[in-house]
């Protein structure tokens, strides 16, 4: 059940699964140490697929490296000039055979990699569905400055900073920025898409293991940028369940009124949940129905900062 | 009367811009009245400031890239130790201070540290290989110049007078907007990369015109050395991508100071063109930096092994291929943006095909050193270390410009360690293996062994030690640009990188002890042929420094490698060629155009900066009146009598055959 | 490996790859191996390469132009806004002013002093009439409410029309200067060349006015 995989003839040439494997457990040696965060360690088929796409390619391209730093020691180090078992050679200057050579490798590397690549980007597009006969659970995503607003539209909840989803269900993200462009990027869930203002992206990502994983930004949008962070818990689809019933209806109404809050700028928010969400209202954030305050950031000289007055909260257009 | 200028400016309330605003003022002092103690103004104005010869130009050139190197530098320590300090703690560096260092940290290395140094480099060394007496527009090449100069100090005033841009070295929409950058810091970025924009602009023209138009007689394309392809290729770039710089950062400057509706979220704008727009220049910007490596690296593998360039005509067609295809690639800066499959595998193909270019330069030098007599002077050990660190950062491109490893990659440590390591390990690696290998035709004495190797290797394992974990940190899910982390799995690749910084730290001191223990043992490392490397290129038939008018007589070539064929002909003839016809010769005179220019352009940026209009209008109007001045002048050259010329050239003359003496002994 | 030797290095000290050619048949030479070209031709060449530079800024104006002009935010677009008339009338002051230029560069040629200036200024007046329409089509515009703070698609107008305007501002003040340099000077060589550079500038800004008046204003009133 992960669809995302590719299963072309390319593949099976460059499955040569004890390599990989040795590879996989070197690398994940080094860097996956860190438990919720490793691209090297998938939670979910997305991410699954990029892993081995990036092992596969790094694979084609160590077989060609390796020998080429190799060469390029070995041949300094036998041709120095004290050596007087090294054949002076100052007049080879051109072999026609080598010149095929070294035009050959690079473009038989880029043959195999255009292969990964075109496949790889059709099967792992963010913006295509799962396969998958569950229904998928769609979350939409507001970044903010500087936090997320997670809305579950169809359980008529929210949440701010922090993501609950159920494993084995794959999620269609929808997501927009209410200023400026962020990055919803969970490493172990798989791949990132830039949030943007006055538009959606699209993003699907399923979570298979139960766990919790550090979701973050990953594009640089200000001050409070580092506080972009969101665990992502994944757990059984019974416990999602309990834990909507739970939130829905609970104290905290998502609309304009408390969105407008929500949208000035400040740094550090916990997470909370709203029991309730106003329908229409990741709609209304896309049509730049609600626009959020402009930063009105102490600086260092300038007087006051001149913004324009169509950038206040609340304004309908 | 001062536009949005007033005390509040200054940051007297913030200890570490005030700290660094007093030593480099203190600095500053310090040398100023050391020039003036020892009267050495009227040289320096006269020989220096207003010289429109290319081998001071280029000189100044590599001093401003290696000043803001050394100011680049510094800001990464701080960012690297406020990121060792800040896990899970505020570390001494606040959101808003950090966001400004890790912008100009970028901005500095990219556009005031290494492009004047390349272009420092480009502009002493291709007339010299082209056997011309200078570039095509001396005066041109003096304004080009100083407006860069122009540009890093408007970029420096800003540590003490106003703010940084706090956006990233590319100030990309909608955070660059007014609205959520209301300050000052984004405009100091706008004027000051305009004003430098214009200055290598410039320079890109000047140096395309030199080598198409101004090459020796007999160097037909295929005789150029292969720095001047390189050299061509980067400069076509320049032409052909900082006007698409020019435009964008226009239309972001329209968005803040007249509100237009470019790149902002609302009234229709579209921030996603801008990434495009600039993306469009960066990538090319990236191939501008590296080419000119690439060629100072062919040059030193030919050199220190003996042998001519392998596979020149193969090396021409790749470089002509990397300056054509770098401009087809811009879209894998932002595969996670949501173009859609198609449009971002193309991307990723093409990208990929342009590695087919770099692949063949990197066979093309290791089959030049095969079969050579390889000598391991400084500039070798750079070039060796270049190979070897390269490698592996254009195999992590590679490994990006697949979507789906960026979509895990993208704007991630591993992203950083990827272009740190072919900027630092390409582009900083050739710089300096360059600066060592010109620097005896520069000043007449080489610089100590010693100390460039201890540097050479300090650097090394410094590059390593620093960005090795970072690709790790990468694959561990650390994204760039934190201020502060609350990961704490990442804190041992953390501190690692972070005495990396220390070790490269040593390095950097070695390069500066370098310079320092040379110069206060000049006489000891005195180069009288002009020849120390036994080169092959017309460069080393010159003087060492060459004199203002390079060659006595315009050389004739007839080899492909110019110098190589006559040095060892009058080896085996034991003897020089005959001395040669001697005339008088035309130079340009040298004018304080450039440097008058450049004083307008700073006060015109720092006044569009705080909008002080009326000092922007006379800004320009002097600039203009400079520009009146200067065409209005009827003498433009002086010229250098036949004796003068004659008696300088039978020095060189005396200083070959001697040298051509102790062969024959040897 | 042997490396096969390359047959005349010998001979051909300095031409190891030996690229075909007699180092000294006393025949025909390589076109570029002719020594560095004149002056004049340097100059005009490099100014050539400035100009495509030029051009190459103006194009990514006109891209943004392309991807925003859909972008009217309600507002006006160009079908509303744009006078054919006026356009006419600028475009028949600029090409006009391209001939006369011409005919100024025919009589500095001849060295003829007066013919020369009486062109120049010719050439002037018509520039600064094709700005005049040009500033009193924006004040129009922005008195109606389409100023290029509107919408993304007028501000992308605004530029670029406005880029072309810039420059050819720059180009009435270097021929109000030149005008006066040959006054004073005279036809002196550099005083040509720059005269050429002139011209050249001059005839690259019709160009370009060509090419925005199809993709601005003719197909923007065609929608």
């Amino acid at each position: 059940m992960t669809p995302a995989r590719p299963s072309s003839l390319l593949w099976s040439i460059a499955d040569v699964r004890p390599v990989r494997l040795f590879l996989a457990a070197l690398v994940l040696a080094v860097c996956g140490c860190a438990e919720d965060s490793s691209v090297l360690r998938p939670a979910g088929p997305i991410a699954s697929a990029n892993r081995m796409i990036l092992l596969d390619a790094l694979m084609i391209m160590l077989a060609i490296v390796v020998p080429t730093i190799i060469a390029t020691l070995a041949f300094a180090w036998w041709f120095r000039a004290g050596n007087k078992r090294a054949r002076y050679q100052p007049e080879f200057v051109y072999s026609g055979r080598i010149e095929l050579v070294v035009w050959s490798i690079p473009v038989l590397v880029i043959l195999f990699l255009g292969g990964l690549i075109w496949v790889g980007s059709h099967q792992l597009d963010p913006y295509r569905p799962l396969a998958s006969r569950v229904r998928p659970l769609d979350v939409q995503v507001v970044s903010l400055d500087w936090r997320w607003l997670f809305i579950y539209p169809r359980e008529g909840i929210a949440t701010i900073n922090q993501l609950v989803v159920p494993i084995g269900v794959p999620v269609h993200f929808s997501l927009t920025s209410a200023t400026v462009m962020n990055a919803f990027f969970v490493p172990r869930l798989g791949s990132m898409i830039y949030t943007m203002n006055g538009m959606v992206t699209h993003l699907h990502l399923q979570a298979d293991l139960p766990g919790v994983y550090h979701g973050q930004s990953a594009m640089f949008s200000g001050d409070g940028f580092p506080e972009m962070r969101f665990p992502v818990r994944a757990i059984s689809p019974s416990d999602y369940a309990a834990w909507v019933r739970g939130a829905r209806g609970g104290p905290g109404i998502l609309d304009g009124t408390s969105y407008a809050r929500l949208a000035r700028p400040s740094v550090g928010s916990p997470q909370g949940i709203f029991g309730s969400v106003q329908p229409g209202l990741f709609d209304a954030v896309v049509r730049q129905h609600l626009s959020p305050a402009a930063r009105p950031m102490p600086d260092r000289g300038g007087g006051g900062s001149t913004i324009s007055p169509k950038l206040e909260a609340g304004h309908a257009r | 009367m001062l536009g949005k200028l007033d005390w509040s400016a200054v940051p007297v309330g913030e200890p570490i811009p005030l700290a660094a605003g007093t030593a480099v003022f203190i600095i500053m002092l310090g040398v100023l009245g050391w020039i003036t103690r020892r009267g050495h103004w009227r040289y320096l104005w006269l020989e220096w400031i207003t010289s429109v010869d290319h081998k001071r130009i280029g000189v100044m050139y590599c001093l401003l890239g290696l000043v803001m190197l050394l100011r680049g530098f510094s800001d990464a320590i701080m960012m690297r130790v406020q990121q060792a300090l800040a896990i899970n703690a505020p570390g001494f560096l606040p959101p808003e201070h950090y966001d400004q260092i890790f912008s100009a940290h970028g901005t500095i290395m990219i556009f005031f540290g290494s492009m004047p140094f390349v272009i420092g480099l480009m502009n002493f060394v291709v007339p010299l290989q082209l056997g011309v007496r200078d570039v095509a527009f001396p005066t041109l090449n003096s304004v080009s110049f100083w407006l860069t100069a122009s540009g890093a100090l408007l970029v420096n005033i800003s540590l003490v007078v106003g703010e940084f841009a706090r956006t990233g070295w590319l100030p990309y929409a909608p955070l660059s907007e007014l609205a959520y950058s209301p300050g000052v810091g984004v405009d100091y970025y706008l004027w000051s990369i305009q004003i430098s924009g214009v200055g290598t602009l410039m320079s890109g023209v000047n140096l395309v015109t030199t080598i198409l138009k101004m090459r020796a007689k007999g160097m037909g394309y295929l005789r150029m050395p292969m720095f001047c392809w390189t050299a061509l290729a980067s400069n076509l770039l320049i032409v052909a991508a900082f006007p698409i710089l020019t435009a964008t950062l226009a239309m972001l400057t329209l968005d803040r100071y007249l509100g237009f509706h470019f790149f902002t979220n609302d009234a229709g704008g579209n921030p996603m063109m801008f990434m495009n727009l600039i993306w469009s220049w960066g990538h090319p910007e990236v191939y501008i930096l590296i080419l000119p490596a690439f060629g100072i690296f062919s040059e030193i593998f030919s050199t220190f092994s003996g042998k001519p360039l392998f596979g020149y005509r193969s090396m021409v067609a790749a470089t002509l291929f990397i300056c054509v295809v770098s401009f087809t690639v811009w879209l894998h800066h932002f595969f996670t943006m949501g173009a859609g499959a198609d449009v971002n595998a193309a991307f990723g193909i093409a990208t990929s095909v342009i590695a087919v270019g770099t692949g063949v330069k990197i066979y093309n030098w290791l089959f030049t050193i095969y079969g050579g007599r390889i000598r391991f002077d400084t500039p070798m050990l750079w070039a060796l270390g270049f190979m070897v660190t390269f490698i592996v950062g254009g195999m992590s491109g590679v490994l990006l410009a697949v979507p789906p490893a960026d979509f895990m990659l993208h704007n991630s440590m591993f992203l950083v360690a990827h272009f740190h390591n072919v900027i630092v390990g390409g582009v900083l690696f050739g710089a300096f293996a360059g600066m060592i290998y010109w620097f005896p035709k520069a000043f007449g004495f080489r610089l100590h062994e010693g100390w460039g190797k201890a540097a050479f290797w300090f650097s090394l394992a410094g590059v390593v030690t620093v960005f090795v974990p970072f690709y790790v940190l990468g694959l561990e899910g650390m994204t760039r640009r934190l201020q502060h982390i609350d990961v704490s799995e990442w804190t041992p690749w953390l501190y690692v990188s972070t005495m990396g910084v220390a070790i490269m730290l040593v390095g950097v001191f070695c390069q500066v002890a370098q310079l320092v223990v040379s110069i206060l043992n000049r006489e000891a490392l005195r180069d009288e042929t002009g020849d120390p490397w036994d080169g092959r290129s017309l460069e080393w038939s010159t003087a060492s420094p060459p004199p203002t008018f390079n060659f006595a007589v315009p050389p004739d070539v007839t080899g492909q490698e110019a110098y190589w064929g006559v040095k060892q002909r009058a080896i085996k003839a034991e003897r020089l060629s005959d001395e040669p016809d001697y005339e008088a010769i035309e130079i340009p005179r040298n004018t304080p155009t450039g440097f008058i220019t450049a004083f307008f352009a700073t006060t015109t940026g720092f006044a569009l900066i705080w909008y002080i209009w009326w000092l922007v209008i006379v800004s320009l109007l002097g600039a203009y009146a400079t520009f009146v001045v200067f065409a209005w002048r009827d003498v433009g050259e002086t010229e250098i009598s036949v004796e003068e010329v004659r008696c300088i050239d039978r020095a060189r003359r005396a200083a070959r055959e001697a040298r051509l003496a102790q062969k024959e002994e040897a | 490996m042997t490396a096969p030797v390359a047959p005349r290095a010998e001979a051909n000290m300095g031409d190891p790859y030996v690229l075909g050619r007699n180092v000294n048949a006393g025949g025909e030479e390589d076109r570029s191996e002719g020594g560095g070209a004149s002056k004049s031709i340097v100059t005009l060449y490099g100014f050539w390469i400035f100009l495509l530079s030029d051009i190459v800024m103006f194009s990514g104006f006109f891209a943004s132009y392309a991807v925003l002009v859909g972008a009217t935010a309600g507002g006006p677009d160009g079908s509303s806004l744009f006078e054919l008339t006026r356009i006419k009338l600028e475009t028949g002051c600029l090409l006009l002013s391209s001939y006369t230029c011409g005919m100024s560069a025919i009589a500095a040629t001849r060295r003829t002093l007066a013919l020369t200036e009486i062109w120049l200024l010719v050439t002037g007046l018509l520039g600064a009439g094709f700005l005049g329409l040009e500033l009193q089509e924006f004040a129009k515009l922005i008195a109606q409410g389409a100023g290029p703070q509107r919408s993304a698609f007028l501000s992308g107008f605004f530029a670029l029309v406005g880029c072309h305007g810039v420059h050819v501002v720059a180009g009435l003040l270097w021929l109000g200067t030149m005008m006066a340099q040959i006054w004073v000077k005279g036809f002196r060589a550099d005083v040509m060349r720059r005269l050429m550079c002139f011209s050249l500038f001059w005839h690259a800004l019709d160009i370009i006015w060509v090419a925005l008046i199809t993709i601005v204003y003719l197909m923007g009133h065609a929608r």
